[in-house]
């Protein structure tokens, strides 16, 4: 099968790449677009440690034909903080030590920030169904859990003092279609 | 602000005399913020330009004879760049202890004449790509005659088992012996005093680690001819050193750079990828990476070992200790790695954090054709702290005794002899039981509660 | 048929190090011209955060703030030797190490001062904030960017330090198992509370407390970190974890990939409850023992203990399957009613 060529939009910005069929999206990141926070851990879809946000969703890049999501938007965890400022959620993943190894945490990181794009004021069972695709060996989860929670009411703090300028709403002002709507519950809850 | 578990200051006050700046505070680990931007880098982070990659065909037998290795339909994979057997390992023997002095070399690189489990390595391929690394591995022919297998460790050990192992033995030999042994006051005399013996017998199955960052290294060629090694490896120079021996060259032209691991937990100790890649990038002389599959990493590479234990205690009516004999079997699988050390290591542990007069313990590091075994968090000590633990409460039980009680008449405190005669010292068994007890309310009379681990009363 | 409750018990130690063949680390430090020091090892940071730990032993030694030191590891054509990370040996060897090098260090930073102030160097301290001061006249004090300076350029120095610690070989007498294998031992005691379904087999664990002993904690967040993701290991193994599970039987239907090996995930946690309690180790960094490894192991027999207090059945093989405990069940019936 001839290899296609694909267009991205990768964390904000068009990029595109020529694609074998059998390229996947995990390994368009790492080893086309220099992008390794997302890691390998199995290949298998089980261990979520290559978790990015395929159109506002999270989604496991390792069991992803990266020429089956020509078009769309992709968040990686490279592309969450604004310069040298972490967003909320990484902020609260350094605040309450819920990194050991650190091999899980881009993963684990944008799960979270799926859930707390879709729902502001999570629940901890919430937490617990948003990152129960992602294997953390070393820290026992709880204080994974804990900075999900911290992130979300620093994000919602945020929100209410009238703070836009998180990356991560940034990017999702300029996303497309289909990633407004993904966007939408945060959009709401910012503007209340 | 992390949480923080509390100190309780009250207990060994007067030790704890200390005034720091920087120690004992919560300070922020310095590698969170690459943790949490992605800019950590792990080894497979690096994509040296023109990398190869290795793939392994294994054993698909726990016993058997080799009888014919076919490359040829590997070879014909476009892509595949090379295959290596043993005949390309310059001294295929080894086993990681030998740098502390432990012997024999009992584990080949790459299988030679025959295979001890499911899941050794016969053939590396090397290839442009993954894929074709995978396809080229799949596409080996091995021809085996099985030999009788052994998967138990105490059948392993019976009169009339078949020797798995060229030593002659299917067991380590300790000294001219076929344990670690420990020896302490007189076992059968304190089994004789005992107003009861009570008898227990424990196991386990195999544990793996689990790194979410399975085991693997790069190794990329320099311009001076040295190997660059990008490992994980828990251990840069015993990785150096025993590649170095492996392959033959002097240990100045490897260079290990590492200290960044997802994880190891015991797994990343044993020395299995770095030689292999090392051979493919000095065949090829391109970048080479071998790293585990999840599915190797779940059942090739080494385990925590099963471990069958048998306790026997000599024990007073109050509740006194005054003779344990502990059996304890560990399954090394097909191969030592690490497990004739650790295996001291639980010799040494016995017969747990108690002050016991007679004391007899032997343990078995036991070969069978099983994945090998090696370290694990809690080397040694975690399956043999199970068993202790769960026979102090069936102690307990039998003698209708509170166990906190029974842990605290027993405990060891300073100045107390061990059963591997090393006198004890720092010791704070006591104390912890106190604070738990007092976590979950659970009542202790007076003269349990001033026990203390720095003295032992008279009498 | 119920759910059932019980409470269990489990009193462990651990040896910090293990050695047959001798177990050495090593470490250097040294200036850079603005005084920043620079640690060099060869250690490996599994993730239990041995980087940010010696940068503090070292902070400390020195008397300089966190931010001046950098730790660099682990490559091996620079870092001196470390036998590796293992053993619960790293904070211990590691730590005692740098320890030394600093030491050593921070005499040459304080004799390079004491000729930039002419004063003696004996009475020359570091005071944690980046300056050396006179001991009883604090305003007669020197940056240590400028000793550093002063050492590189004018005095022609070098601040640096080396360190190694070393638990001597011992081998073990044949006939007895006589040896010095560790250098101290850290304990801990779990109690662990469960409920058992009698009808199911399943086992949850409801709420584990835990005392750890750990001559000091260096850092009290980081060795948090350790035990509490140290205990969830050990409920791991005792509930699921299993490579074979046929164990010894039979060899098949091992797990391939993390959906059949089981481990309990973020909505099947304990509550946990931890205390620390700090006997420092003669020869321990500030005290410090080794607890990486300890604290999956208390955990495991005090659920087995748990489940006996609960349904009676005395769990003997790892791990704790829903199985096992029906099987155990049945056994209890059968012996009733004979
Ligand atoms: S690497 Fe994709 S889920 Fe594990
Ligand atoms: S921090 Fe190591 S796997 Fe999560």
């Amino acid at each position: 099968m001839p290899s296609t060529i694909v267009t991205l939009k990768l964390n904000g910005t068009e990029r595109e790449l020529i694609a074998r069929p059998s390229t996947t999206l995990l390994s368009a990141l790492r080893d086309t677009f220099g992008l390794t926070g997302a890691k390998r851990g199995c290949a298998q879809g089980g261990c979520g440690s290559c978790t990015v946000l395929l159109d506002g969703r999270p989604a496991v890049s390792c069991l992803i034909p990266v020429v089956t999501v020509d078009g769309c938007a992709v968040e990686t965890v490279e592309g969450l903080a604004d310069g040298d400022r972490l967003d909320d959620v990484q902020q609260a993943f350094v605040d309450h030590f819920a990194t050991q190894c650190g091999f899980c945490t881009p993963g684990m990181i944008m799960s979270a920030t799926a859930l707390l794009n879709r729902e502001p004021a999570p629940t901890r069972q919430d937490v617990t169904e948003a990152i129960c695709g992602n294997v953390c060996r070393c820290t026992g989860y709880e204080p994974i859990v804990t900075a999900v929670l911290s992130a979300a009411e620093s994000r919602r703090d945020g929100a209410a003092e009238g703070r836009h300028d998180s990356a991560a709403e940034r990017r999702h002002d300029g996303a497309g279609e289909r990633h407004r709507d993904a966007a939408a519950p945060l959009s709401g809850k910012a503007a209340g | 602000m992390g949480r923080l578990t509390p100190i309780d200051t009250t207990y060994f006050k007067d030790e704890r005399a200390g005034d720091f700046t920087v120690i004992g505070s919560a300070v922020q680990r310095s590698d969170a913020r690459g943790h949490v931007t992605g800019r950590t880098l792990f080894f497979e982070d690096l994509t040296p330009p023109g990398l190869t990659h290795v793939k392994i065909h294994r054993s698909t037998r726990h016993h058997a004879r080799i009888d014919r290795v076919d490359v040829s339909g590997a070879l014909e994979v476009p892509g595949v760049l090379r295959v290596i057997t043993h005949e390309d390992v310059p001294n295929n023997w080894y086993v990681v202890l030998r740098l502390i002095g432990v012997g024999p070399d009992d584990e080949p690189v790459l299988a030679e004449d025959r295979v001890l489990y499911r899941g050794e390595p016969i053939v590396a391929v090397v290839a442009e790509t993954e894929e074709a690394a995978r396809e080229g591995a799949a596409r080996v022919v091995v021809d085996y005659t099985d030999l009788p297998a052994v998967l138990d460790v105490e059948a392993a050990l019976a009169d009339g088992a078949p020797i798995i192992k060229q030593a002659g033995t299917n067991h380590f030999v300790y000294e001219g012996h076929p344990c670690r042994r420990i020896r302490f006051g007189d076992v059968e005399r304190g089994f004789a005093e005992a107003d009861r013996i009570i008898e227990g017998r424990y196991s386990s199955s195999p544990i793996e680690h689990a790194p979410v960052e399975p085991t693997g290294c790069i190794v990329v060629p320099q311009g001076d001819g040295r190997l660059r090694i990008h490992s994980n490896t828990q251990a840069a120079f015993f990785t150096l050193d025993n590649t170095a021996l492996i392959l033959g060259v002097p240990p100045t032209s490897l260079r290990v750079v590492g200290g960044t691991v997802g994880g190891g937990f015991g797994g990343k100790v044993d020395v299995i990828v770095e030689p292999l890649a090392c051979l493919a990038a000095m065949l090829t002389g391109r970048p080479a990476k071998y790293v585990y599959s999840r599915a190797e990493e779940m059942q090739v590479s080494s385990t925590r070992a099963a471990e069958h234990i048998h306790i026997k205690d000599g024990v007073m009516d109050d509740g006194r200790i005054v003779a344990r004999q502990v059996t304890l079997y560990v399954d090394a699988g097909a191969y030592s790695r690490h497990s004739p050390y650790g295996t001291t290591k639980a010799a040494a542990h016995m017969p747990g954090p108690y002050t016991i007069p007679n004391v007899h313990v032997d343990c078995y590091c036991v070969y069978t054709n099983r994945t090998p075994s090696s370290a694990m968090r809690g080397f040694g000590v975690t399956i043999g702290d199970f068993a202790l633990e769960s026979h102090m409460d069936h102690v307990a039980r039998e003698l209708g005794m509170d166990p906190l009680r029974l842990r605290l008449k027993n405990a060891y405190r300073d100045g107390d002899m061990k059963a591997h005669r090393k006198i004890a010292s720092g010791t704070a068994l006591v104390e912890v039981i106190q604070s738990a007890a007092d976590l979950v309310g659970h009542d202790l009379p007076p003269e349990y509660r001033a026990m203390s681990s720095a003295e032992r009363p008279e009498g | 048929m119920a759910i059932r409750q019980g409470r269990g018990y489990a009193a462990v130690n651990y040896p910090t190090g293990m050695n047959l063949g001798g177990d050495p680390s090593q470490a250097l430090v040294h200036a850079t011209t603005m005084g920043g020091f620079v640690v060099t090892l060869s250690s490996v940071d599994l993730g239990q955060g041995l980087r940010t730990v010696v940068a503090q032993c070292a902070a400390e030694t020195l008397g300089v703030p966190l931010e001046n030191v950098i730790v660099d590891t682990a490559d091996t054509d620079t870092g001196p030797h470390c036998m590796g990370t293992f053993a619960s040996r790293g904070t211990h060897r590691v730590g005692n190490a740098v320890i030394m090098a600093a030491r050593e260090a921070r005499e040459v930073l304080l004799r390079v001062a004491a000729d930039e102030l002419e004063v003696d160097a004996e009475d020359l301290e570091t005071d944690g904030t980046g300056f050396v001061r006179l001991k009883g006249a604090p305003e007669k004090k020197i940056h240590v960017s400028e000793v550093a300076l002063a050492a590189h350029f004018r005095q022609g120095r070098t601040i640096s330090g080396r360190g190694i610690f070393l638990k001597e070989p011992s081998t073990p007498v044949p006939e007895t198992g006589e040896m010095d294998p560790d250098s101290c031992q850290a304990h801990a005691c779990t109690v662990a509370e469960v409920e058992v379904d009698d009808e199911t087999g399943v086992i949850e664990v409801l709420r584990l407390y835990n005392t750890y002993e750990v001559g000091r904690a260096l850092n009290p967040a980081i060795a948090t970190q350790q035990v509490e993701g140290g205990a969830w290991m050990g409920l791991s193994h005792a509930l699921f974890e299993s490579t074979e599970p046929y164990y010894p039987h039979s060899r098949e239907h091992g797990p391939l990939d993390f959906a059949a090996y089981l481990m309990p995930g973020p909505a099947d946690l304990p509550e946990q409850t931890s205390v620390f309690l700090e006997r420092p180790a003669g020869n321990g960094p500030f005290g410090a023992k080794g607890i990486g490894e300890m604290t999956a192991n208390a955990p495991i027999p005090a659920i087995a203990n748990a489940v006996f207090d609960a349904v009676g059945v005395r769990l003997t093989s790892m791990p704790f399957t829903p199985e096992k405990v029906l099987r155990g069940l049945d056994e209890l019936r059968a012996g009733r009613a004979g």
